[in-house]
């Protein structure tokens, strides 16, 4: 009877795995990979310009999985094994934007990125710019982002500041299922350079997704961030993973009276200034959270906005920023808990700008 | 005393081109429709063949590559003076002495073809169909230039012309990719990437050849060897200066890159191999520059002027193409009199535009940053300055 399920499990072709929850009869529920998966078989399906190449995307299913079953449905012209020459292969991938495809081009992760850096920026977010409007380069950069567990310095780096840094490209940073699902199609379907940055340590967590995100047309806007959960006293806002930190933090400080509003930034570039200023009026108290480094990072770029807005004059507390500890990622457990911000951090920074304890 | 470079330019040079038979002769004073002459020997690596070294060209073709070439060197030279006279700023490389690697490259491709190099582009960008007056004008940073004057010199684009690339060998792999895209949409195209002797060494230009040699992809590797990198001489940058060798897995021929119609041969016979699905070639093509790297340079500390003068007057393009086409009554001297005054005018009239017209205001900056956007604000230099994106 097992073997006759195992056997019927691996005869599925479908991608997607249905459990009712008790809540409701319809909820679905999506990790965060399938969700990436089910956003590139979608746009395959219906965009025939659109091909994924990288590092093992093709007969290996993916580094993480990512990519799995493409291959096997859509053969060796729509997903690409790439040799690991990321300046060679991203610069490839490039170029057939400009002549009218519309690569996925995967790194293994971004801290691999940084080989290629100069084709991401200087052919591909400058170009339309350059030629004022005459060559697009329809091309979605995606991969995991920042800390995983346990990879040390040279694997753990976060790119959103370097990446958001640069006029002419698009940066998403995705926190759940269906902001995967929804992000990543809008950066397929637009014909700007996008940068998608995921995170490896959500691959696996499941989150509910609506009917509506469960369609093929779904799209979550690129440049419109989401608030999670509506509070009074003070604004959270973070982007990936840290969004999940935020929310576990408000929750701890909800039993004490303290209620926090949620913000997930979705979009890294461009940044939803609109959504915070409103947050920030609202509360009068901005907290930053993110899991890259302190200097000149995404928190310090929503600090000098704040500064410059009308929002300034509604804070009652400087803005605080929590991040990674300034240092390269160290390995042994101890010392890599301690560099990523965790909960206490928050909840501790919440209420030094609430002026509590 | 001549460098090495100008040693392997004239070292391939086995015998001056000669002609050997005039077809079609009407009478001993007449003009002549067709002429044949021979080319120097090309220089193989993993090819049991390689192009003809006889090359037949017609009247109106020879005449074509004469105007052809003659433009891009007096709109290069206009070029130079306007950037002394402070008019054009920043990078500005000449393509002067080198345009028989465009224009015979040119001749063998079609419209259809893709084109992607580096930044000494002026005359590529010719070549592809960008009228003179808007690429000076570009160059003078007006809004009648090809880019309105957002990208100046090294960023000109044009139909199946991807630039104009200011990052030395990154265009080596977007033209692999442009010859991706060719094959993945079954088109019958080719992409001819090009790249100089100094961005040879680059890693991503053998990233690229890996690539390209797996995949088949119909991308001629050009490399347009002048001899110099900058003010390193080939022989101080390059362990092996065999360029048409460095492909390895990939086969590669080396051409006169002096003589147009050598240059259109060798193309012709790329093109082929790449169109019939036998994946990648490389070209090296053996040419010179007469002035510096760019117009900061002199072009003189790092070469002697007597090589220079050599080239110009034992070498040149234009020169060789005109002594041809006379000696076997293709063109006459008085008619190519006619096509250099033509010539002239027309590039002293494209200046005069590109000195009077106007750039563009200062609002438009803001634009071309996405495309299929709606208007955005964009920050300007301080916080109380935003342009409009559109």
């Amino acid at each position: 009877m097992a073997a006759l399920q195992t056997l019927a499990r691996r005869c599925s072709t479908s991608i997607l795995k249905r459990h009712f929850s008790v809540s409701s009869p319809v909820a679905a529920q999506m990790t965060v990979r399938d969700a990436l998966n089910t956003a590139m078989n979608e746009e395959m399906k219906r965009d025939e310009s659109v091909f994924l190449l990288g590092e093992e995307v093709a007969e290996y299913d993916g580094a993480y999985k990512v990519s799995r079953g493409l291959w096997r449905k859509y053969g060796d012209k729509r997903v690409m094994d790439t040799p690991i020459t990321e300046m060679g292969f991203a610069g490839i991938a490039v170029g057939s934007a400009m002549a009218g495809l519309k690569p996925i081009c995967e790194f293994m992760t971004f801290n691999f990125s940084m080989q290629a850096i100069d084709q991401v920026i200087n052919s591909a977010a400058k170009t339309y710019y350059m030629s004022a409007g005459k060559q697009t380069v329809p091309i979605v950069f995606r991969g995991p982002n920042g800390a995983a567990a346990g990879v040390a310095a040279q694997h753990s780096q976060c790119f959103a500041a370097w990446y958001g840094h640069c006029p002419g490209l698009k940066v998403v940073s995705p926190y759940s299922s269906e902001d995967a699902k929804g992000l990543l199609k809008s950066a397929i379907r637009d014909p700007n350079p996008v940068v998608c940055m995921e995170n490896e340590l959500m691959y696996g967590t499941a989150f509910e997704m609506s009917d509506e995100a469960m369609s093929e047309e779904f799209l979550v806007p690129i440049g419109k961030a989401k608030i999670e959960r509506e509070g009074t006293h003070c604004t959270l806002v973070s982007h990936s993973k840290s969004v999940g930190l935020c929310l576990e933090a408000a929750q701890i400080l909800e039993k004490e009276n303290i209620f926090c509003e949620v913000i997930n930034l979705r979009t890294i570039r461009p940044m939803d200034e609109e959504t915070l200023i409103n947050s920030v009026k609202k509360t009068n108290h901005l907290v930053t959270v993110e899991g890259g480094w302190p200097q000149f990072g995404v928190g310090a770029e929503i600090v000098a906005k704040v500064m410059e807005s009308d929002a300034f004059d509604y804070l009652d507390a400087p803005v605080y920023r929590v991040t990674g500890a300034d240092i390269p990622m160290p390995y042994a457990a101890t010392l890599e808990r301690a560099t990523l911000p965790g909960t206490q951090d928050v909840v501790l920074t919440v209420k030094k700008s609430l002026h509590i304890q | 005393m001549l460098s090495c470079a100008a040693r392997l330019v004239r070292a391939q040079i086995q015998s001056k081109p000669t002609a050997c038979w005039v077809v079609a002769a009407r009478g001993y004073a007449d003009i002549v429709d067709e002429a044949t002459f021979t080319t120097s020997e090309y220089a193989l690596h993993k090819l049991d063949e390689g192009p003809s070294q006889t090359v037949t060209v017609t009247r109106d073709d020879a005449l074509k590559y004469y105007r052809q070439m003659q433009t891009i060197r007096r709109m290069e030279t206009a070029a130079g003076n306007l950037y002394k006279s402070k008019v054009i700023r920043g990078f500005c490389h000449l393509y002067s002495g080198q345009e028989a690697c465009a224009v015979g490259m040119e001749a063998a491709l079609t419209p259809n073809d893709h084109v992607i190099t580096a930044y000494r582009a002026h005359g590529w960008t010719y070549t592809r169909g960008v009228p003179p007056v808007n690429i000076l004008a570009e160059l003078t940073g007006r809004k009648s230039g090809v880019a309105k004057g957002k990208g100046g010199s090294m960023h000109m684009y044009g139909h199946n012309f991807y630039g104009g690339n200011g990052i030395v060998g990154a265009q080596v792999p977007l033209g692999a990719g442009i010859a991706l895209a060719l094959k993945y949409k079954g088109s019958n195209d080719v992409c001819v990437a090009l790249y100089g002797d100094g961005a040879a060494n680059q890693g991503q230009v053998f990233e690229t050849y890996n690539i390209a040699k797996l995949w088949d992809l119909p991308c001629i590797f050009v490399c347009e060897n002048n001899g110099y990198g900058m003010g390193t001489a080939v022989e101080r940058a390059s362990a092996s200066t065999e360029y048409y060798t460095r492909g390895d897995y990939v086969p590669g021929l080396r051409a006169d890159g002096m003589d147009v119609l050598a240059v259109r041969e060798a193309t012709r016979f790329a093109a082929e191999w790449c169109r019939s699905g036998k994946g990648p070639m490389i070209l090296e093509v053996a040419t010179y520059r007469y002035s510096g790297h760019s117009m900061s340079d002199p072009g003189t500390s790092y070469r002697p002027r007597e090589e220079i003068q050599e080239m110009r007057k034992t070498r040149d393009p234009i020169t060789g193409l005109r002594e041809r086409l006379i000696s076997v009554n293709l063109a006459t001297a008085e008619e190519m009199k006619q096509i250099d005054l033509d010539v002239r005018a027309e590039i002293d009239k494209a200046v005069e535009q590109a000195k009077a017209d106007p750039e563009l205001p200062v609002e438009e900056m803001y634009n071309d940053i996405f495309v299929d956007e709606p208007p955005f604000k964009v920050r300007g230099t301080n916080p109380f300055m935003y342009g409009m994106s559109k």
